[in-house]
């Protein structure tokens, strides 16, 4: 079973995220970047996989040099090996060039699965495995609660709004897991370790055949108007509980007509 | 005029109120048709017409029920030739995002998701979304092909309109290569009778500082005909479903009122809760972030204010 997991280095959630004044794009300076907490669902999953299946996990990442770190903390994890796509036309895409050009990078490599997180925790579209599925021409099973692979049937439990459904295809499918699924693990000591001697692939898009013009903001299929920093909530009045906290509740919903 | 396709979200002909918002927002656009995909298009015709549908498109395939997003997203491809529509807006689910991204491959158009506001611009929509946990908002718009835009629930008020609703029933074909994520097996969540939480008026949240009794909650819930959520600490420890969790990886409200009692105010939880109109807390600890949010706080135990509040509506409810 090959698995390839498709993992995002994003600004730190935690921290002040902010545009770019000039061109409106995600300002990546100055705020840490991580391995997408919700990739690292999808990782723990591929890992998973392959402990049962005797399989091999390949990570693949796009974006810049800082990215390299978010493939690193998944071969520490325990991926097997990794490929990280750059080149100075990418800066800017939106999800139709990001799927692009992951769609050419898993065509280049050898794969029964493509996991993905179920949303990057920056851009939250949650689109992008539905497109590379789309482009692959494979079998979309997406927004996993639960997955078993079993041969090479997959089974995932998708939690809609109003049901729950199973799902089943056959490989080779684009998978996505949300974070439902089990917590991704530590990488251990050993882990840490024996990363430093995995194989990293850098690609760029002449390896994969992808025209510069193809992607990046300019070639980008929608356009930013404008960004504004939301004014920030005034602070209201807090009062403290002396046995009368309910009633005091109460009459602020009472003047605010909500009672 | 022109015309803007609206994918109808519905439960076996019953269509939802997300679909209503749309067809509100449609008509600043153009002239709304509805696309109805799944049985029951005459038993939503008349809520569509309510609302100002012109047309509804509608097509029945087994395909649509049996097989993962992929079918839907093949006949509205399909549609989008026939009709050249010059938007189509699709509920902000999963689903309906998944269904926008696929058609967006298809048609090579531009796509746009979780608007919280779409208006009429001078070259084609312009669109409002709230981004970074709802400290950010961006206005964007699509530069190539049909606009294709996910709206998110409560994004305005649903206005009534009389529309023709004529249907139109139309025959895609779906190929194979949509036929390959099987549903096996589906069940219907069971009805609690509460308000939906995207969608509802009022939302009364707790968090881990219930200590997994949600009574006192639920109780002031019902007094104020509010809809239930969760914090994921909650969620993950079991103390409630996951389809009630509010934040980046649950449900986007947007209500009148939001109250959050035992809950601390990450982050996470903010991006799911931060738009919304007026914000009251309950919470022991007076250093809790979510108090930096609210229009009202109480500094004390949800034990024993959120009794005490429920008791307080019943009795001036009379
Ligand atoms: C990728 C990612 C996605 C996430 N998505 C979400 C999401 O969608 N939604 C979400 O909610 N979280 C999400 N989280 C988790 C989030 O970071 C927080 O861990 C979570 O919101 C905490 O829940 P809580 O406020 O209930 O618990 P805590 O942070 O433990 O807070 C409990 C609060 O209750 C108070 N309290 C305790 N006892 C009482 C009492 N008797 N009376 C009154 N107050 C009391 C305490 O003072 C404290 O402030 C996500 C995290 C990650 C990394
Ligand atoms: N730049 C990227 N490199 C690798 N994988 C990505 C990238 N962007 C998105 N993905 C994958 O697609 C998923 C959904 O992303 P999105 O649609 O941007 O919310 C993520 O969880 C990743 O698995």
């Amino acid at each position: 079973m090959k698995i390839v997991v498709c993992v995002k280095h994003v600004p730190d959630a935690a921290a002040d995220r902010s545009f770019d004044a000039s061109d409106h794009t995600v300002d990546r300076s100055g705020v840490d970047g991580l391995l997408s907490e919700l990739d690292e669902y999808a990782v723990e999953q591929a890992l998973t996989i392959a402990e049962v299946g005797d399989g091999e996990v390949t990570v693949l990442t796009i974006g810049p040099e800082q990215a390299g770190d978010a493939v690193r903390k998944a071969l520490q994890m325990g991926a097997d090996n990794g490929v990280h796509v750059s080149d100075e036309a990418i800066p800017g895409s939106d999800a139709i060039a990001t799927s692009l050009v992951l769609a050419k990078a898993v065509e280049k490599l050898d794969y029964d699965i493509v996991l993905c997180g179920m949303a990057s925790t920056d851009g939250e579209m949650g689109v992008v495995p539905a497109m590379l599925a789309e482009r692959l021409g494979i079998a979309q099973v997406t927004y996993g609660s639960e997955l078993t692979v079993d041969g090479s049937t997959i089974r995932l439990r998708r939690d809609g709004d109003v049901s729950s459904e199973t799902v089943e295809a056959s490989t080779p499918a684009v998978v996505s897991v949300t974070d439902q699924t089990p917590e991704a693990r530590y990488p251990s000591f050993k882990g840490i370790m024996a990363a430093k001697k995995k194989p990293v692939e850098s690609w760029s898009l002449t390896d994969l055949g992808v025209d510069a013009d193809q992607v990046g903001l300019a070639s980008a299929w929608s356009t930013v108007l404008a960004t504004q920093a939301r004014p920030p909530r005034s602070k209201g009045e807090i009062v403290t509980d002396e046995g009368d906290g309910g009633v005091k509740l109460v009459q602020y919903l009472a003047s605010q007509k909500f009672v | 005029m022109s015309e803007i396709l609206v994918l109808v979200d519905h439960v076996d002909g019953a269509v939802r109120k997300p679909t209503l918002e749309l067809l509100t927002l449609a008509r600043r656009l153009g002239e709304p048709s509805a696309v109805f995909l799944g049985s029951g298009a005459e038993q939503a015709k008349d809520s569509l017409a309510a609302y100002g549908a012109e047309k509804v498109y509608a097509a029945d395939d087994s395909a649509f029920v049996d097989f993962l997003v992929a079918p839907k997203a093949e006949a509205l491809a399909q549609l989008v030739g026939q009709a050249s529509p010059s938007a189509v807006l699709i509920p902000s689910s999963p689903e309906g995002k998944e269904v926008a991204g696929r058609l967006a491959i298809k048609i090579e158009s531009g796509l746009i998701t979780d608007a919280v506001d779409v208006v009429a611009g001078d070259s084609g929509p312009e669109v409002t979304k709230s981004v970074f946990a709802g400290n950010h908002t961006v206005t964007t718009s699509v530069t190539r092909g049909t606009p294709i835009i996910t709206v998110k629930p409560n994004a305005v008020t649903p206005e009534e309109a009389t529309g023709a609703a004529s249907v139109e029933a139309f025959t895609p074909s779906i190929s194979d290569a949509a036929k390959t994520a099987r549903v096996v097996e589906r069940k219907e969540r069971k009805a609690t009778g509460r308000p939906e939480l995207t969608e509802a008026a009022i939302v009364v949240s707790g968090g881990r500082g219930t200590g997994g009794d949600f009574g006192p909650i639920e109780a002031f819930a019902d007094s104020l005909g509010a809809a239930v959520g969760a914090s994921r600490a909650v969620v993950d420890s079991g103390w409630y479903p996951h389809s009630y969790q509010v934040g980046q990886t649950g449900k986007t409200v947007s209500p009148q009122l939001y109250v959050a009692a035992g809950i601390s105010g990450a982050i996470q939880h903010r991006a799911g809760m931060q738009t919304s109109k007026t914000i009251l807390a309950v919470n022991k600890d007076d250093e809790a972030p979510i108090f930096e949010l609210v229009d009202f706080g109480v500094v004390g135990d949800l034990h024993k204010v959120l009794p005490q509040a429920t008791e307080e509506v019943t009795k001036r409810k009379g």
